[in-house]
């Protein structure tokens, strides 16, 4: 990879961890609304992942979304505005945290019911497959995600009809407060793809090269085979599930020692290790992704809200 | 003009839409090799091909959630449910997904998608495959809820639906595929969201749709012969609801009957009741009167079953009811 490359990945890191924490604190102030879940300690899952696909293969993810649709190239503006529920908000204010999405960018949502977007994902495949097509959909989703039904539908779906679907869990141990051998009846959640004959793998996600290369391996499987494949990619929030987690269900000793292995903190190391930037280079690009957000925050706080002729918008497309 | 029934009515949408535009296919359960298990798509799979008729396995969610994903990009699939009962596995998709996703995304989405599923009790089916559970899915907005009560409104409705840039959800009724009636040949469109007069009459308006049409014109010959002309106005939509006709008509009735087969409680009746209760309450001349199915689950015994659902008999009563 080049050092261009390296490095915008590590911006968008950045990026990512400062618009979750200025989010956090306008989500305190009260400027933004209704649930709202933190990416941080997860930035490398994504940013390997997008950085892997070619810009026509399609992401679709669950709630946690904000990361995601800043990787896909959905600018920090809108990203904010959203959360502050604008009318320059992508989805116009009306979405919110949860529902970021951009055609455009081949950003399929941000989905807010746990394993909906499942389904929907064999979905963007089949619709591609039937067009005749190799694009490949990734779609990401947590572990909590891999004990309802949908999961079984969809990969299951998926497999009979060799639809080009990357199927990644980010497994960051716990849905919402139920750690992952509570819940699941197999706590390494690659185990559930070969009953559906499906390969997989298992990747460090603290690590956005290890990342990046499973990611870029198993998309290059996925489109060349036509069949689908899942990843499994370890991490951990390093915030609550949501913004009105009280904790009680990990140890801060356990939060502590995951947060020593900050993935953005290993990037760095990893970057300097090979001379692809210099520590005063990697701050400088923390200082723009700084400046970036705070220019998003102004952007969204000067925006207007959107007006009463939106709320009877977009019900239909067509007049009714 | 043919007169053909309304399996061949749906058949004949069905096929002309998949000639006209490729980007329409047809998926479920038993859809392809089989020929639907109401022969709908019976020659379909020999016709077009696997690709364009396609057997899913016995999974709602799948189905459902596969259409609204290939919708989303640009295809037209049309998704059958094998009955409406069915819809309840998958209910995120008809009503929290497919709806919501045009709006929620501020416009980003399009969801290009017919949902077809067969309803209704009669066929001794039991209590969990005999409902008329339309007013559910009316309920929410976003969702277009289609019911035709002839051949003709539901070829027009159908190639409409498949045209349509929303998500429609097209019911159909099981023990009316073998109604006949005059439906034109080859390109024929109605607009979803237009309700029709299908009788004309000036003593009493019944307000119906699907089912309850084959019932209401029943009833209202057996009127007709002891000198009480009905009007009935089938509203062929259920979301969104056309209200105009139903009230220019009871403007000049004055009177209404308002025939389902669904239960009575919060139903498509109570809906339609309290809008003319709203839209025109100085034109009533009488309580407004509603047949609808008992407030049981369907029983599998034939005479309980009958019992259990509207009847000629009840629409006759209702009449004479709003009449007195």
């Amino acid at each position: 990879m080049n050092k261009e490359k390296l490095l915008d990945m590590y911006y968008q890191m950045v990026l990512i961890r400062r618009v979750e924490e200025r989010g956090a604190e306008l989500y305190q102030a009260g400027k933004i609304g209704g649930f709202m879940h933190l990416y941080i300690g997860q930035e490398a899952v994504s940013t390997g992942l997008v950085a892997a696909r070619e810009p026509r293969d399609r992401v679709i993810t669950a709630y946690r979304d904000h990361g995601v649709a800043l990787n896909c190239g959905i600018s920090a503006n809108e990203v904010m505005a959203e959360l502050l529920g604008k009318v320059t908000g992508m989805s116009k204010g009306k979405g919110g945290s949860m529902h970021m999405a951009s055609v455009e960018k081949n950003m399929w949502g941000g989905h807010a019911i746990v394993g909906g977007h499942l389904p929907i994902a064999s979905g963007l495949a089949l619709g591609d497959q039937y067009a005749g097509n190799d694009n490949v959909t990734i779609c990401m989703f947590g572990d909590g995600a891999t004990n309802i039904g949908y999961f079984h539908e969809a990969l299951n779906l998926a497999k009979a009809w060799k639809l080009r679907v990357l199927w990644v869990c980010e497994n960051n141990q716990y849905g919402m407060g139920t750690a992952v051998e509570r819940a699941s009846a197999v706590s390494e959640i690659r185990q559930k793809a070969e009953g559906f004959g499906m390969s997989n793998e298992r990747v460090d996600g603290m690590d956005v090269l290890a990342v990046y290369e499973a990611a870029s391996k198993a998309i290059d499987t996925v489109r060349r085979t036509g069949e689908p494949s899942l990843l499994e990619v370890v991490t951990y929030r390093f915030r609550g599930h949501s913004m009105g987690d009280p904790e009680r269900y990990r140890t801060q000793e356990e939060v502590k020692k995951w947060q020593d292995n900050d993935p953005i903190g290993i990037f760095r190391r990893q970057l300097t290790a090979k001379k692809a930037a210099t520590l005063k280079a990697l701050d400088e690009i923390d200082a723009r992704a700084e400046q970036e957000v705070q220019k998003a925050v102004e952007f969204a706080e000067a925006s207007p809200e959107p007006g009463m002729e939106e709320l009877f918008k977009d019900i239909y497309v067509e007049e009714v | 003009m043919a007169r053909i029934t309304m399996r061949e009515a749906i058949s004949q949408a069905l096929w002309e839409e998949m000639e006209r535009d490729p980007s329409v296919f047809i998926l479920g359960e038993e859809v392809g090799v089989w020929g639907g298990t109401y022969a709908v798509t019976k020659g379909f799979y020999d016709h077009f091909g696997a690709e364009r008729v396609r057997d899913t396995p016995i999974a709602e969610n799948a189905i459902l959630g596969a259409a609204i994903g290939a919708a989303m990009v640009g295809q037209r699939p049309v998704a059958e449910l094998m009955t409406i009962n069915f819809a309840f596995s998958a209910m995120d998709y008809v009503v929290n997904q497919a709806p919501k996703l045009h709006y929620m995304f501020g416009g980003q989405f399009k969801v290009p998608l017919v949902i077809r599923a067969v309803g209704g009790g009669g066929r001794q089916l039991g209590a969990t495959h005999s409902q008329t559970p339309d007013a559910v899915f009316a309920h929410f907005p976003g969702l277009k809820v289609v019911s035709p009560g002839t051949p003709e409104d539901a070829k027009g409705l159908l190639k409409a639906a498949i045209r349509s840039d929303d998500p429609v959800l097209f019911l159909e009724h099981a023990t009316m595929y073998q109604v006949r009636g005059d439906v034109p040949d080859g390109e024929y469109l109605l607009p979803i969201g237009k309700a029709k007069v299908q009788r004309e009459g000036r003593d009493v308006t019944i307000v119906t749709y699907a089912k309850g049409l084959e019932l209401s014109l029943k009833a209202a010959e057996d009127l007709s012969k002891e000198g009480i002309e009905v009007e009935i106005v089938d509203l062929r939509t259920l979301r969104p609801l056309d209200m105009d006709p139903v009230i220019e008509s009871f403007e000049k009735t004055n009177r209404a009957v308002i025939v389902e087969e669904g239960w009575k409680s919060y139903g498509v009746g109570s809906e339609v009741a309290a809008r003319i209760y709203e839209q025109a309450f100085d034109s009533v001349d009488a309580p407004i009167v509603r047949v609808a199915q008992k407030e049981v689950p369907l029983p599998y015994n034939r005479t309980l079953e009958q019992a259990a659902l509207p009847q000629v008999p009840d629409i006759l009563a209702a009449v004479k009811e709003v009449l007195k």
